[in-house]
């Protein structure tokens, strides 16, 4: 397992498979806030959903409806479970704080060297730290994709109390 | 951080449950963003209390209230409960909205939504908020002075605010602009600071002289795909400096990267000389914009156009300016079109395009001029469009996205050629 320490932005814990980008991220005009999917036309994660997903990327940019885009996803249930990002700006920040997810930033280790999408990522915003199970140091059961590709079992970390609790 | 007495006694209840839950919020994003403290402001643009039916008929559902103070209540300020919102505490006014109250049928708009609209124009009005519907209200009435604070959204008026007026703001979103217009205050951070306001890239401009309106809206989407969210200067053959170019310069570099502020030597009241718009800093990096760099940019901007026949020529983005009418008017002045033409503007603007007699000539020749809103936020082309045109690099870099259409980009002459033959013929000259 691996720990980054940083600064939580946003308190609660979350812990879910990760969804990586490299490429900022656009709100308005560049997801889709009823789905929680990248729309933008030459995103990388065009047509990825990051509902129930730990977000890790750059940052955000593009409209200043980015906070607008990422609340409207808490009502619609697509937000993501938790935030990683690099760069701090005011569109982020505030995104964040409504969007009520936990949100860690300035981590000792770049988080997008760190974690690859599919990673098993814990998110603790009280204390700014994020630890990260790589995907290959989990047994995978016969069960298909999705969370149930993690049984509690193969845990080494304590489970958040709730996922998604601000 | 550190609050002033005021803001203790606001985050005290001291002026109500509603500026105390403003002041909440501001204070979860003033210690999220790592700010160390509050500043004044009497200068915000925000969408207060706008609602779409979805956000109304999601809190009608959920809170057993859709109303307008509800929505402020439980989405703006992000409180737990419904709150009685007081007047606005200083100088606000409404950004663009969601349809133009009398073509909204035009704009697939039902008429409930209408009736929604109306409804919160008149609480917009009642809690002291300007309605100005537009994303220029530098060019509708806003016009603060060097050196103010603002409180704004809309990424493209925030560009302008910070680099022609001299004004300063980060971009805001509709949550902090909502609690700024019941406190007054919004988080010394960013852009309302000398030292975040100097240039961090240099970018040289080594081209045929970058003149028209689609090169300085070109050169601006480049500069936001390389520079993203830091502040570039720009110097070298870059001319014809003026409120239009600025607009669409700005507009596509915020668009295509994240640009809050930019310097063009010379031209820009922060940017006298290289050395004041640098400040002590080097530059982390030189940036050069020659024949290649632009032909690069003409063809992304155009990536998205492959079939020649267009449906739909929008204009106005961001929301047209006078002379923008002007030219649009000589150039349709005694002829018909063949595809759809919208163009989009404020109602400041447009008041003044009718009395000079611009919107008669463009609506003689079958185009629409509409107010408030565009093709990207109403999510609305003309029923049928495959194909648009368009002379806004921001506007090509939104729309084909959420509507699903091809676009063209070009010059505003080339949108109007595509207008009156039906086919695209634009290229880079």
């Amino acid at each position: 397992m691996i720990i980054l320490r940083g600064r939580g932005i946003v308190g609660g814990c979350a812990e879910g498979e990760a969804l990586v980008t490299r490429e900022t991220i656009s709100g308005w005009g560049g997801i889709d806030p009823m789905t929680g999917t990248i729309i933008e036309t030459r995103h990388e994660l065009r047509g990825q959903s990051f509902k129930d997903k730990v977000l890790v990327f750059p940052g955000a940019k593009g409209s200043s409806g980015w906070s607008n885009a990422f609340h409207m996803t808490r009502l619609t249930k697509s937000a993501p479970l938790a935030m990683i990002f690099n760069q701090m700006t005011t569109k982020i920040a505030l995104g964040a704080v409504v969007t009520r997810v936990p949100a860690v930033t300035e981590l000792d280790q770049d988080p997008l060297k760190v974690i690859e999408t599919g990673d098993w990522v814990k998110v603790d915003g009280d204390r700014g730290v994020v630890e990260v199970i790589k995907k290959r140091e989990v047994t995978l059961p016969s069960g298909g994709p999705g969370p149930s590709r993690f049984p509690n079992r193969t845990f080494p970390v304590a489970r958040c109390r709730e996922s998604g609790a601000g | 951080m550190i609050l002033a007495d005021d803001e203790k006694a606001m985050l005290d209840g001291a002026g109500g449950v509603a500026k105390q839950k403003a002041m909440e919020l501001l204070v979860r994003y003033a210690e999220a963003l790592g700010a160390e403290r509050l500043v004044d402001t009497n200068n915000i643009a925000g969408v207060p209390g706008s609602s779409t039916l979805f956000l109304q008929k999601y809190f009608e559902e959920h809170a057993g209230d859709g109303s307008f103070e509800a929505v402020f209540s439980l989405y703006d300020l992000d409180a737990a409960e419904v709150m009685s919102v007081p007047k606005a505490a200083g100088n606000c006014c409404h950004l663009q909205g969601g349809m133009d109250l009398e073509h909204w049928a035009d704009l697939g708009m039902s008429r409930e939504a209408l009736e929604h609209q109306r409804e919160d124009e008149t609480e917009l009005a009642r809690h002291g908020v300007r309605i100005m519907k537009t994303c220029t209200p530098y060019l509708a009435g806003n016009l603060p002075v060097q050196g103010e604070h603002c409180a704004w959204m809309e990424s493209s008026a925030v560009v302008y605010c910070n680099s022609v007026i001299g004004a300063r703001t980060n971009t805001e979103g509709r949550e902090s602009t909502s609690a700024a217009i019941l406190t007054g205050k919004i988080p010394d951070w960013g852009l309302h600071r000398d030292e975040y306001r100097r240039g961090t890239h240099l970018v040289h401009v080594e081209t045929t002289p970058v003149e028209s309106v689609m090169d300085w809206g070109m050169l601006g989407y480049f500069i936001g795909g390389t520079v993203e969210e830091n502040i570039p200067v720009v110097t070298g053959a870059i001319r014809r400096a003026d409120p239009l170019r600025h607009k669409h310069f700005g507009a596509a570099a915020a668009s295509s990267g994240g640009v809050e502020m930019y310097h063009i030597v010379g031209v820009t009241p922060e940017a006298a000389t290289l050395e004041m718009a640098l400040g002590s800093r080097k530059p982390a990096a030189t940036i050069k914009y020659g024949a290649e760099e632009r032909r690069r940019v003409y063809e992304t901007l155009n990536a998205n156009g492959r079939d020649p026949y267009v449906d739909y020529v929008m204009l106005g983005c961001p929301h047209a300016s006078i002379d923008q009418f002007r030219e649009v008017a000589r150039l349709l002045e005694g002829k018909k079109i063949k595809t759809h033409l919208w163009m989009f503007t404020s109602r400041a603007v447009k008041t003044v395009a009718d009395m000079s007699g611009f919107t008669k000539k463009i609506e003689d020749a079958g185009g629409l001029v509409m107010t408030d809103t565009c093709s990207a936020i109403a999510r609305a082309v003309p029923k049928g469009t495959k194909v648009v045109a368009l002379d806004s690099a921001k506007q090509v870099h939104y729309l084909p996205a959420m509507v699903g259409v091809e676009a063209w980009f070009g010059t505003t002459e080339d949108c109007i050629n595509a207008a009156q033959t039906g086919r695209w013929t634009g290229e880079l000259r």
